[in-house]
Parts: structure tokens; sequence; C-alpha cells
């Protein structure tokens, strides 16, 4: 029972994810859902020298869903998110132990390279972060350097309909990124990352630089993107987390306090500390 | 008046006036170092401007007929000295700098290495000059040509050099190395395609002025044995040569006050060099500006 409260589709969206997907809801409540399983952290603890940022945390996240990683700022979300693609590996001193498990393979096994995975799982950041040359050359040289074949000019185009920006800037692909505004930039290096055809796309807090209007498009786009795509979004923002997740996992002081269908956690959440917190009490 | 009110006192009229003592204090002290340099100019200028002319620049040095002596060997030894310090400097500089902002682990050599670095930006110039006697005039034997000279300067330089490159390198946001690495590219691919483009305006005035520190040396090339008359504009890399201080400090030892205006007339040339190369870096610090990178 508890399982398939955690993994159960949010009844409401079960019909036009199931179009897409073609997975019996029972099917993944009943066994285990390891078929549908993307990433897995196993028992991950993460150290900064003395600090351990996130403790002992084993999740799963789901293909074509999207997963809300929530907390208070510091809680470690952030942190654990940029496990999934080893992007923690450029700040000195850090420790992982556990293992995170991505299509059977520990991203942190010995002979893994991260080179080769963050092809295959895409990532946005908080702040919007275009490469200061033109829109064209900010999706292409992702690609370009992982020796994509195809025709440039169609995956270009693709890209940015896909992140919905093809229209505002189909006229100016010349142009400069850095002309684009915040809202705009955002899709932009959301196009870069789907460029790449991932399997994952990390968004740490991709719309806590934005303005409402831009959060709103951007959250709509997220809503499009999980029928390609698995999400994974870590916001501070609860109404966001509601808004667009599938799944939410709640994490204070570096624990998983608490994962599980998003409706339920935000209705009747099964922890008193993921209760105060969406309460607003603490946070 | 309310309770709050009375619980300050702001002294406005004190604070304004301390404000403004400091700020024409200030102002002061920047008009007279301005002041200084343009005495000096005035007076070289009016010492010099007489022995000013083409022909100034297109004769060879003379010891005795004082009408007829140029710079021209001494403005093209420097053109070769400068040439061979660019091509000697930027590559290992630059290379140098790449690998200690972007490739070297922070332990302690790597710290041991950047102490060392920003010591040798501080060594006398005459210091190197004595390294380049003993290197590359008696160990390599490359006598006291225009090679030693330019190799001598490149070794002056190239702390300087690798500093400022790093400078520029450090100050490309890291947000934009997280973008190219979460895109799947190697640090190489990053450095080179986002990096490397974005710090090269940085990295081109920092070699910029170090350069022009290079063509006002003295020390090092005198100690090479440059303070010998050279009348040849140097044909390769291992022709003897002079420079133009070195040939200013040769007419201010002559005793005839014409060698003396000929010493003040090529003052204003190397300044003219020098504020024309501190002008384009300058330049590069604005247009990199304009172009506001992120």
């Amino acid at each position: 029972m508890v399982t398939m409260m955690k993994h159960a589709y949010r009844p409401e969206q079960a019909s036009t994810v199931m179009v897409t997907e073609a997975r019996p809801v029972d099917d993944v409540a009943h066994s285990p859902p390891t078929t549908d399983e993307v990433i897995r952290t196993e028992r991950l603890t993460l150290r900064y020298g003395s600090f351990a940022a996130v403790k002992d945390v084993s999740m799963s996240v789901f293909a074509s869903r999207v997963t809300a990683i929530i907390g208070p700022s510091g809680c470690g979300k952030s942190t654990l998110l940029r496990t999934m693609n080893r992007m923690n590996d450029f700040i000195p001193g850090v420790q992982v132990e556990g293992q995170v498990v991505f299509r059977g393979e520990d991203l942190y096994a010995p002979g893994s390279d991260p080179v080769a995975l963050r092809r295959r799982i895409g990532m946005v950041f908080q702040k919007p972060n275009p490469f200061p040359k033109s829109i064209y050359k900010n999706i292409a040289w992702g690609p370009k350097i992982n020796g994509y074949r195809g025709n440039m000019d169609e995956l270009i185009e693709h890209a940015l309909k896909q992140s919905a920006l093809w229209d505002e800037v189909k006229g100016k692909l010349h142009d400069s990124a850095l002309a684009l505004s915040g809202g705009q930039q955002q899709r932009l290096c959301i196009a870069r990352a789907i460029a790449l055809q991932p399997e994952v796309l990390l968004m740490d807090e991709p719309c806590s630089a934005l303005d409402p209007i831009a959060t709103a498009r951007i959250e709509d786009l997220i809503h499009e993107l999980k029928t390609r795509f698995t999400v994974v979004l870590v916001t501070h923002n609860m109404q966001q987390a509601a808004r667009v997740s599938d799944v939410t996992a709640f994490m204070y002081m570096g624990e998983l306090v608490e994962v599980g269908d998003t409706n339920m956690m935000f209705t009747k959440p099964g922890n008193p500390k993921t209760q105060d917190y969406i309460t607003g009490r603490f946070g | 008046m309310n309770q709050s009110a009375t619980m300050f006192n702001p002294r406005l009229s004190r604070r304004r006036l301390v404000a403004g003592l400091f700020a024409s204090a200030f102002l002061a002290i920047t008009l007279a170092g301005v002041a200084v340099l343009g005495v000096l100019i005035v007076s070289v200028a009016g010492e010099g401007w007489s022995s000013l002319s083409w022909k100034f620049l297109t004769n060879p040095p003379s010891r005795l007929w004082p009408e007829n002596a140029g710079l021209e060997s001494a403005l093209f030894g420097t053109v070769w000295l400068v040439g061979i310090t660019i091509v000697v400097t930027i590559p290992i500089g630059v290379s140098a700098a790449i690998y200690l902002e972007e490739f070297a682990r922070d332990n302690r050599v790597t710290r041991l290495i950047r102490l060392n670095i920003a010591n040798l930006a501080g060594v006398p110039s005459v210091v190197y000059g004595i390294l380049g006697l003993a290197v590359f005039v008696r160990w390599l034997r490359f006598d006291r040509s225009v090679l030693s000279g330019g190799l001598t300067l490149s070794l002056l330089v190239l702390p300087v050099v690798i500093i400022a490159s790093r400078e520029a390198l450090a100050a490309v946001p890291s947000s934009i190395r997280h973008a190219a690495y979460a895109l799947g590219a190697t640090k190489w691919q990053t450095v080179r395609a986002h990096v490397l483009p974005a710090a090269l305006p940085g990295i081109i005035t920092g070699v910029i002025l170090s350069l022009s520190r290079a063509v006002g040396e003295t020390a090092p090339l005198i100690m090479l044995g440059g303070l010998t008359f050279c009348t040849a504009v140097p044909d390769g890399l291992r022709s003897d040569f002079t420079a133009m201080p070195i040939q200013v400090y040769n007419w201010l030892d002559e005793p005839q006050p014409e060698f003396h205006h000929l010493a003040a007339a090529g003052i204003i040339v190397m300044l003219a060099v020098l504020l024309s190369m501190n002008a384009l870096a300058i330049g590069i610090r604005a247009w990199k500006q304009r172009k506001r990178l992120w």
C-alpha cells in the first residue's frame, strides 16, 4: 500500500501520461518499480570536509515524471541533485559514500566517466548562464563537442521549439544570447540542455532568478518536457513543487525525510516535519 | 519632537565637512602626481624638441657629430627585443596561467609555484640581467646578441604575464565553466571554447602592460653588455644590438650639451612608444567593457 502511494501517478494526470508511457499504474504499484527507475541513490552520503551535506539518502527517480526535491535553504537538496551528474566533482574536498545508480551503473564507480555521463543527464542552473555567444552557438556547441552527425539547423530549431522559445528568437538566431531577457535566457539554457537529447534533465531552482510570468512559462514548459524527459527539479518554492511535480521528496538537514506522491505529500504527509514545513511553520 | 528623534545626534554639517575635506585632499594628491609628470614632460620636451626630427629616427647614433646622430639602431633594437619577448612570453606565460588556474590541483606544490611566481615578479631587474648573462650569454653562448637580450627581458616579464593572465582567467565566472561541463565537455574543451575567449581581452591588456615595462628596462641589458656602442640595425637573432633606454644613457654620458638634447629627444620617443602601448591596453579594456561579456 505504501509503495503504491509513493509511486502512483496523480489521478488527474494519469490519462495524459499514460498516452506517452503506456504503462499501467497497477503494474508500477504491485511490482517493485525497477523497470522504469532511471536513477537511484543508495545510502548516499556526501561530505564537504567534515560537514555532511547529504546524509544516507536512498531515493529513486522514475522515468517521464517530474520529481521535486524541496526543503529549506542548506538542506542539501542542490547537493543531492548535483551528485546525479557529478557536478560536485569540481568542489575541492568532496567525499561521496554510497551509490548513485543510473540505468544500472554506479556513477561513482572507479571507471565511470562523468564527461560521458553529462551528455545523457542534462542540467539547468539556478541563474541563467548562457555562453556570451550567439543563440545559435549556445545550442550548437554541446552537440558539436559530442560528435553530433545530424542536421544542426534542424536540431537547433527542434530544441528551441521544445523549450517554447522558437517563435521569439527565430529571426535572430545569430544575435547575442545575452540580449535576451532572464526568462528567455533560462529557456535557452533548457534548449541547450535538451539539444543533447538527454534521458534526464536536472533543474536546480530554475526559476529562482525569474519574475512570476517567466516562472509560469518555465513551469508550463516542465509539464511538457516530462513527456520526453525525466525531470528532477530542486525548488525552495513549495507551490511550484505542488504545481509541476508528480513525486516530491522533502529534505531537512541533509536527510531525506519523506518521499512520495506529490498529492499525498501536500495533503497527508506522513512525517510531522514535512507537515510543519509544508504548512509554513519553518523553512 | 518624538522620542526617537532625541536618540540621534546626526551632526550632519560636521560629517559633510569631513567628507569634503577628504575629497579635496585626495584631489590635491592626485593633481600633485599629475603635475610631477607634467613638469617632467615639459622639461624634457623643452630640451629635446629641437633635436626631434625624422632624421633623428632614421640616422644611426654618433659620438662625434651630434647634429647627424639618430636613434635608428636603438629604435629597431627595441623593436627586435619586444618582438622576441612577445614570441617567448605569450605562449609560455598563457600556458602556465591556464595550467595554474584551470588544471592544477590546489596542493602544496601548486601553492609553492604560485608564491614563487609572485615573488619573481618583484625581483629587481638587474638580477635578471645577471641570470641572462650567466645562462644565455655564457652558458648557451648566444653572446651579447639581441637574442640574449630578448630572452632576458622575457624572463623578466614572464611572471607579470602569468599573474595578469591568471587574474583574467579567474575573472571568468564559474557559471560559464559549469554550463560547459554540464553539456559533457572536457576541461580542455571548456577552457578552449569559453574560458580563454572570455579572458582574452584581460590577457592581452596584461601582456601589453608588461611589454611596456620591457621597453623601458635598462639595467638587465647593461648587465648583458648592451652598453657597447652599436650603430647597426639588427639583421638577425645573433646581431649586436642597442635599445632606446641604453642609447639615452649613452648620450647622457657624453660631456657636450648637444648630446644631452639628443638624450631628451630619445626620452620623448620612448615616452611616446610607452604611452601609445598603454593607450592600446586601455582601449582593449574599454572595448571589453562595451562588449559586456556577462
